[in-house]
């Protein structure tokens, strides 16, 4: 594929990036390997989805794909290319690149952005420098040697000659694009821009009410539509009576649309159109609907505990299995067995789920808060019958993402209404719809078992998990491989032990999942990092002197998993990272009265994590005083940016660890708004300080990697404190009487 | 109904519902979006503005209530964003998504004009009611500092 990324102006065209006056080079980003989008199904590729413009006026844009949900990405990208192509990268714009049904937009997840553009943007960055240099060079009739890229131009130092890039754009938008897999790389020791501290470009706008997300789309003579869903997982609508709704001032029209199955998953139900959001919740509040419940009803948080137990009183399908295990617990004379679980948890984004459509005849466009704008672009086009070509989805800011826009449901419901309405409208999401029909990270639950033997080794690890899983939901009946994707790094543990078994049970649900902030490492590495800490209080060790000695010598322990494409867990840097943090800590120090310590550390998106916690108990409530995190994301594009994705994720895990729970009685979720679901506040935020590692590896995630082993940390920290384990998420208040 | 008010220093007249909530009057009505709706109860504070100086959940205040008051949203409080509080979230890169930052800053704001130098309990106090799902509250906590010392020697 390599030989078509010199394409031609004409290949441009027909991607829908236009060229005109300009240099622009084209490439393409590749999705990771966990990158959710993965799992879709895919249009033909062509091999550009990104590309760099540069225009006679000096700028500097990237067109590409992805999307900004607070993550930096806008930030940390453009620093990337303006690093090779040696500009202020302040002058580096940024666009959306134009969902084009020949491209496959790669959509932004997998805590992939930075880790997946690294060398892609700097290829692409020294081809546009190189030819801005050659052109100079013939200009100047002198030895390209002679020049240098610099401050956006071309300086010819004897001479002191300077052109800038712009001056430039016409003669080399005319030479051939060099080779992307040979052109020279800056070393990375001249760098002047990646690893150093830069403030987000988004600042600005999103303090002073500027920025617009997908709740902030306003069309001419658009409406505002809200759905009354059945609160019941898989029901439908029986019958209803609008006559009330009707009444309401501004409400336009109430009619019902289908529920739509695999992939979508929306639920249908009642639609209420009116002038404004707000006549469109009274209206709703006004109808009169009675549903079939249908087959979930019989759903409790309660009843799928009770099946999970079942499920682990039986052994599981065998995911690993080194040694025997079982043969080495049933003789062992130090030994553990605990038990942890999970419920569902929700994304609860602050800006709740909306989709604005307007389908006319020809043509259709939308405005979308997406994470995979490709994706809607493809319902929209099923939908109104129209061909791919004809719909533009506008991806707009989004109000957090966290996995809940990677989905297409909300888009769905606006593709559905607006082909009804013929207007343009924005389907709303209130908070309880949010709450209520968001796609949850799975509940599981999760037995271990483990012996220690006579020099204070791991004899056995054995771990056992059932779960409602997301690959059940999303895989063709039949097909489904839940086992594959429920344990994440759990399967590949640094821990040396000859004796190692993972077994999996699917456990059945109606609930809806999908993936979570940091997926199944949110659950895996809780239990991997609470159990380790199990171990080493088994074998009489300081928990963080017992976690360097198991994990033992230096060595790359192959992705499970995916061994193919999946980066090995180095055992150096897991290491360095729990040192770091230790280090950093004080691990060892005393503390004051009533306050203790403790520690994890985790392997997810190829990034490597440790944290330190320090908590009392206070009340019967845990407070979390100090949060000491080292972290090795590969080479830091923007350390300011990483603190920050890991002191969010901090907070993220903290929430799950204090409130996130989802339950179900009869079928639906419990819980509605912030009043009967909570959430950590500035209060309760623990002074968090984050060391990055100055890695020189190529770049990994760092969107997720924070969130794995705060909670684990924090019930470690709560061991040591009280004696008691807390293994069931999130705390239970009785636990800590 | 009609119903006049002063917004960000403009009189202002809509023709609504009584009973609409200001936060609906702002987004939809007068399509002022900065101001965010986040929950409809004021249980989240996306929805934060001012009337009368005073920091107050647009989500449940019916506009018929702020007849002939004075209402400021984050567009009101400059127009360049230099406002000391803005200045200080720039500085502090506080916003993530973003999504609640106008409502924080709303309330870190009426928290300032009544206490120009606050501890870290009285930020813990004015603050409570704002809630930031990606978790930017190490930082805010940081620029409501950083805004009282601007503000101090403005």
């Amino acid at each position: 594929m390599a030989d078509r990324f010199a394409l031609d102006r004409r290949d441009f065209l027909k991607t829908g990036v236009t060229a005109g006056a300009a240099l622009l080079i084209g490439f393409r980003l590749d999705a990771r390997a966990d990158d959710p989008a993965q799992g879709q199904e895919k249009p033909p590729v062509n091999p550009l989805n990104a590309w760099v413009r540069i225009t006679p006026d000096n700028r500097v844009t990237l067109i590409l794909g992805k999307s900004e949900m607070g993550q930096g990405v806008i930030t940390a990208l453009p620093m990337i290319l303006a690093e090779e192509l040696c500009v202020d990268w302040k002058q580096v714009g940024i666009e959306q690149a134009p969902t084009n049904p020949a491209i496959y937009d790669l959509g932004t997840g997998g805590s992939g952005s930075v880790a997946g553009s690294w060398l892609p943007l700097r290829r692409a960055g020294a081809a546009a420098r190189e030819m801005m240099i050659t052109a100079a060079a013939t200009q100047w009739n002198v030895n390209r040697d002679t020049c240098v890229a610099q401050d956006g131009g071309v300086l010819h130092g004897a001479r002191k000659n300077f052109l800038t890039y712009g001056q430039l754009v016409p003669a080399a938008s005319k030479l051939p694009v060099p080779d992307l897999k040979t052109v020279p790389l800056k070393n990375s020791h001249a760098f002047t821009i990646v690893g150093y501290d830069m403030h987000r470009v988004d600042a600005k706008s999103k303090a002073d009410g500027a920025a617009k997300f997908g709740i902030d789309s306003r069309v001419p003579g658009m409406q505002y539509a809200v759905i009354a869903r059945c609160p019941v997982f898989g029901g439908k609508v029986k019958s209803f009576d609008a006559a009330k709704a009707k009444q309401v001032a501004g409400v336009r029209d109430v009619f019902t649309i289908d529920a739509v199955g695999k992939g979508a998953f929306t639920t249908g139900g009642v639609v209420v159109l009116a002038d404004n959001s707000w006549a469109a919740m009274k209206g709703r509040e006004a109808l009169k609907i009675e549903w079939d419940e249908g087959a979930t009803a019989g759903e409790s948080t309660e009843s799928l505990r009770k099946q999970f137990r079942e499920n682990a009183a039986k052994p599981g399908k065998v995911v690993r299995n080194n040694g025997d295990a079982n043969a080495s617990l049933a003789g062992a004379a130090k030994k553990v067995e605990a038990i942890y679980e999970f419920p569902f948890a929700p994304h609860a984004t602050m800006e709740p789920m909306n989709c604005t459509v307007h389908i006319q005849k020809d043509r259709a466009e939308a405005w979308v808060p997406t994470q995979a704008p490709q994706w809607a672009q493809d319902i929209i086009a099923k939908v109104s019958g129209l061909p791919r070509e004809s719909v533009v989805v506008n991806t707009t800011l989004m109000g957090g993402g966290f996995g809940r826009r990677y989905q297409a449901d909300f888009v769905m419901e606006a593709a559905q209404v607006a082909k009804v309405t013929g207007r343009p409208v924005m389907v709303l999401w209130t908070r309880e719809d949010d709450m209520q029909h968001d796609f949850y990270r799975p509940a599981s639950y999760h037995k271990l078992q483990g012996a220690i033997g006579g020099d204070g080794e791991i004899v056995a690890w054995k771990h056992f998990q059932t779960s409602t899983s997301i690959d059940a939901m999303w895989s063709e009946k039949g097909n489904e491989t839940p086992e594959n994707s429920e344990f994440g790094t759990a399967t590949f543990i640094p821990y040396q032990t000859p004796n190692f078994r993972v077994e999996y049970t699917l456990a059945q649900s109606g609930v809806p999942r999908a993936w979570w902030r940091s997926v199944e490492h949110s659950t895996s590495g809780f239990v991997v990092e609470s159990f380790a800490d199990e171990l080493a209080a088994l074998a009489g060790a300081d928990p963080y002197e017992f976690r360097l000695a198991m994990i033992g010598n230096d060595r790359e322990i192959p992705d499970f998993g995916n061994p193919k494409e999946g980066k090995p867990l180095n055992t150096a840097r897991q290491k360095a990272v729990l040192k770091l943090a230790a280090e950093k800590a004080g691990w060892g120090t005393p503390l004051s009265k009533g306050t203790a310590r403790g520690i994890a550390s985790y392997f997810s998106f190829e990034s490597y994590t440790a944290c330190v916690a320090e908590v009392s108990v206070n009340d019967h409530a845990v407070k979390v005083h100090r949060l000491v995190y080292a972290v090795d994301c590969g080479r830091p594009v923007n350390p300011n940016g990483v603190r920050a994705q890991v002191e969010s994720a901090a907070i993220y895990g903290l929430s799950a660890m204090l409130y996130d729970a989802i339950t179900i009685k009869g079928g639906r979720v419990e819980q509605g708004n912030f009043n009967d679901y909570s959430m950590p506040r500035i209060a309760e935020t623990p002074l968090t300080e984050v060391y990055v590692v100055n890695s020189t590896e190529a770049p990994t995630g760092i969107g997720e990697p924070g969130l794995p082993v705060v909670a684990a940390s924090v019930c470690n920290a709560l061991f040591a404190l009280t004696g008691k384990r807390f293994r069931r998420l999130p705390i239970q208040t009785e636990d800590l009487a | 109904m009609a119903v006049t008010f002063t917004l960000n220093g403009k009189s202002t007249t809509v023709e609504v519902d009584p009973q609409m909530p200001l936060l609906w009057v702002l987004r939809d009505t007068l399509n002022m979006t900065g101001t965010k709706f986040g929950c409809g109860m004021a249980l989240c504070g996306a929805c934060t503005v001012h009337i009368n100086g005073e920091a107050s959940r647009s989500c449940i205040t019916p506009i018929s209530s702020v007849a002939g008051k004075k209402v400021t949203t984050i567009e009101g409080l400059s127009s360049d964003a230099s406002h000391p509080v803005q200045r200080a979230w720039i500085e502090e890169d506080v916003p993530q998504c973003g999504y609640c930052q106008s409502g924080q800053i709303m309330s870190a704001v009426a928290l300032l004009s009544k206490k120009p130098t606050p501890t870290d309990a009285d930020i813990d106090d004015a603050m409570s009611g704002n809630i930031c799902r990606c978790g930017t509250y190490q930082r805010i906590r940081k620029a409501i500092h950083r805004a009282a010392s601007l503000q101090a020697t403005k």
